[in-house]
């Protein structure tokens, strides 16, 4: 819990080492050069953030501890990573990027608590952090009232626009609508059954998705049923399902539940070879509890698996790989979280300037042609602009993509017709 | 909403939801077993009963690795090894921490309370960094997955039938282990008097200790055969102790049969609203008709009767 502040490179001898290895091709492909003279710091920051002539700190704020461990864990390295990448490379206006680490807990409160804790005493130029709903919620008012700036990773229900954040996620109709048009064209779906955590992210994407079958699809929903976070017994729905024959079963079930669903869907007989299940809420982490073998076949709709084949991905896998561990897998919100720092860093160069202001009016309009997902750029409602994807689970866990939308899709957060 | 189903799909429905309720009771039974005995035998309230299964699933996880890596011909039977050494370690945990911990709080069993839910704290904190915060799959010998097909619509999860018959062996055992042998004697005596059962030459230290032993180490069991239909990571454990202590207590504590009774009752409830409604208003409805009949029979469905 308490502050693991990155020391870094201490000598200037040491920092021109450093500037110098920025010379050598790093995956950045960055539009601009970005070890330009630096300016002087009076003029880059006139409201009093932690920045000095070579340093600027931000904050990363995440559950190390606690049930949200399992997926922010993920979140961290990547954020990690990149800020390591982006100092690799020159760091952010001539001054390399220093991170000062809290621990959310998994408790909300401590989220709000901490992210006050990096804007009025760390003075942070910008947090990377949160990862539930509840937790940006928590946050939200924070940032705001102390003008910070959060980039926030995870794919989340929409509803939501601040100047204050920045959502490197999908929002809820990015997320669903490309995959619910392609899984009724592909497989001529009509009948869709939904299950969901009772929470207000499986309620609000599900309802996004009701409507789109009804209303654009003319489809229609057998049955729509949500268990408590942290149910482990799902034989009654299975059993729903089974009686109702949908044409697809559309999942938002997330944590602990998860793994147990799929376990016991796969040992009531149901092949997801033969019966088409798409999933909003399985990436490549979550396979690692449920198990390959329970869930190939199944579809999922994200924006990024680690299997995509482009030059920005491979660089990608092997840098994060070669920092946290052969074995660790990268999903959806991971590479969410990992455009963060780099954004940030882009947005900073383009206002010339750290001031929050002006980065929130600079946003809009940044593009990251480095980004493992392919091209991004940011909306001006804060969202990004990207690509939707589906992608089979196979057995080792990874999965093959399967369709991408051609175009980059628009961020709607407030979608019309749907609410 | 049965208007457009056959009689045939409907049968077999209720054949396969009424197997979904005995699935669930087994389960119910299984995690509730331990507590029953640590919690009605010696009164102790145990909040770190998940995380000592837990320890379980993960004993089996790394069974399963080391199969994997050196007997891959053996694999598919190593799923009774590692519940053997599952109920091992997590009876030596058991042990343990009732030595350190618990044999120290018997005078005040509240404080167990407290103690106990500091121990899950910091057991959660060990497995996250010893085996990580994120989740591990345990992988499965191919026999245990699937389903039986019995008919054409009716098919029935191996693991369930799986869980249930380890369930009737486990509780077979312990009823006789506490009701016929010598041992079991010892340990109700120590319950309904304490200080009269030293006079007579029982070691009550031991007795105590053991008692725990077998109340973790039965946790473990399930926490190992939970592998097969739940999730292994250092939060898991959480998953369960709810339901667990609501098994528990509204079986009445220190009543083997109450504990099954009660199980037998909350599943078929849960189980019968789940098809009729959803997932999370059948939970709602489960707990609030436990909560009503708490209110009117305080003591449990089953209660010892002794002298107070």
């Amino acid at each position: 819990m308490s502050d693991e502040a990155n020391k870094g490179l201490l000598s200037p001898l040491r920092r021109k080492l450093l500037m110098g290895m920025a010379a050598v091709p790093a995956i950045t492909m960055l539009p601009r050069a970005s070890f330009a003279q630096a300016p002087a710091t009076s003029a880059v920051n006139t409201t009093g953030l932690a920045v000095t002539d070579t340093e600027v700190t931000v904050g990363i704020l995440h559950s190390a501890t606690g049930t949200m461990a399992i997926s922010e864990t993920g979140s961290i390295q990547a954020e990690k990573l990149a800020i390591e990448q982006i100092n690799a490379a020159g760091g952010v206006l001539g001054r390399k990027i220093k991170f000062i680490q809290e621990d959310g807990a998994s408790d909300w409160p401590t989220f709000a608590e901490k992210a006050k804790k990096l804007l009025v005493n760390d003075k942070v130029a910008a947090i990377m952090g949160c990862w539930t709903s509840a937790s940006r919620k928590a946050v939200l008012p924070v940032v705001e009232q102390y003008n910070g700036m959060l980039y926030y990773p995870t794919f989340y229900e929409g509803l939501e626009q601040s100047k204050n954040v920045i959502y490197t996620g999908q929002e809820a109709t990015q997320q669903i609508l490309a995959g619910l048009n392609w899984i009724a064209k592909e497989k001529g779906a009509k009948s869709f059954f939904f299950i969901g955590s009772d929470y207000i992210w499986p309620r609000t994407s599900n309802k996004i998705a009701r409507k789109h079958v009804e209303n654009v699809l003319k489809g229609k929903v057998v049955g729509e049923e949500y268990y408590a976070l942290g149910s482990t017994q799902f034989n009654s729905v299975i059993n729903k399902i089974k009686l109702t024959k949908p044409d697809v079963i559309f999942t938002d079930v997330v944590g602990g539940s998860n793994v147990a669903f799929y376990k016991q869907l796969k040992a009531a007989g149901v092949d997801l070879a033969k019966q088409p299940l798409l999933t909003i809420s399985v990436t490549e982490d979550e396979i690692d509890g449920i198990g390959g073998e329970n869930i190939a076949g199944a579809y999922a709709c994200m924006k990024y698996f680690q299997s995509l084949d482009n030059a920005n991905n491979k660089a990608f896998v092997s840098a994060f790989k070669k920092m946290w561990g052969e074995k660790t897998v990268i999903g959806d919100v991971t590479q969410a979280a990992y455009l963060g720092p780099w954004l940030w860093k882009l947005t900073v160069e383009k206002a010339g300037s750290f001031d929050v202001d002006k980065i929130a009016a600079a946003s809009p309009g940044v593009e990251f042609k480095g980004a493992p997902e392919g091209y991004v750029r940011i909306h001006e409602n804060h969202h990004l602009w990207s690509k939707t994807r589906v992608g089979r689970a196979k057995l080792d866990g990874q999965f093959e993509l399967i369709y991408e939308t051609a175009d980059l899709v628009e961020p709607d957060p407030f979608p019309k017709g749907y609410q | 909403m049965f208007g457009d189903y056959s009689i045939g799909d409907l049968g077999s429905i209720f054949v396969m939801q009424g197997f979904a309720g005995l699935i669930l009771f087994s389960v119910y039974v299984l995690m509730a077993l331990g507590l029953a005995i640590i919690f009605g035998q010696m009164g102790v309230i145990n909040m770190a009963h998940g995380e000592f299964m837990i320890l379980g699933a993960y004993v089996t996880w790394m069974t399963s690795n080391l199969f994997q890596a050196y007997l891959p011909s053996l694999f598919s039977g190593y799923f009774f090894l590692a519940m053997i050494l599952a109920f091992l370690a997590s009876g030596a945990l058991g042990m343990l921490v009732e030595w350190v911990l618990i044999r120290h709080l018997y005078k005040r069993p509240l404080d167990t309370l407290l103690a106990t839910w500091g121990l899950s704290l910091m057991l959660q904190q060990a497995y996250r960094s010893v085996f990580g915060a994120r989740e591990v799959g345990v992988e499965l010998p191919q026999w245990m997955l699937g389903s039986l097909r019995v008919t054409d619509s009716i098919e029935v999860p191996i693991n369930g039938v799986f869980v249930m018959c380890l369930t009737v062996l486990i509780t077979i055992a312990v009823a006789y282990v506490l009701y016929m042998s010598r041992w079991g004697r010892q340990v109700r005596a120590v319950v309904q008097n304490r200080i009269m059962a030293g006079a007579v030459g029982i070691n009550t230290e031991k007795v105590d200790r053991y008692t725990f032993g077998l109340g973790c180490g039965i946790a473990g069991v399930a926490g190992s055969a939970f592998t097969m239909i739940g999730s292994t990571g250092p939060t898991s454990g959480q998953l369960y102790i709810v339901d667990t202590f609501l098994v528990v207590v509204f079986g009445g504590a220190a009543s083997l049969l109450g504990t099954i009774a009660s199980a037998f009752s909350i599943s078929q409830t849960q189980s019968t609203l789940e098809f009729f409604m959803s997932g999370s208003m059948a939970k709602v409805l489960t707990l609030l008709a436990v909560v009503g009949i708490l209110m009117l029979r305080p003591q449990g469905l089953f209660a010892l009767k002794v002298r107070k």
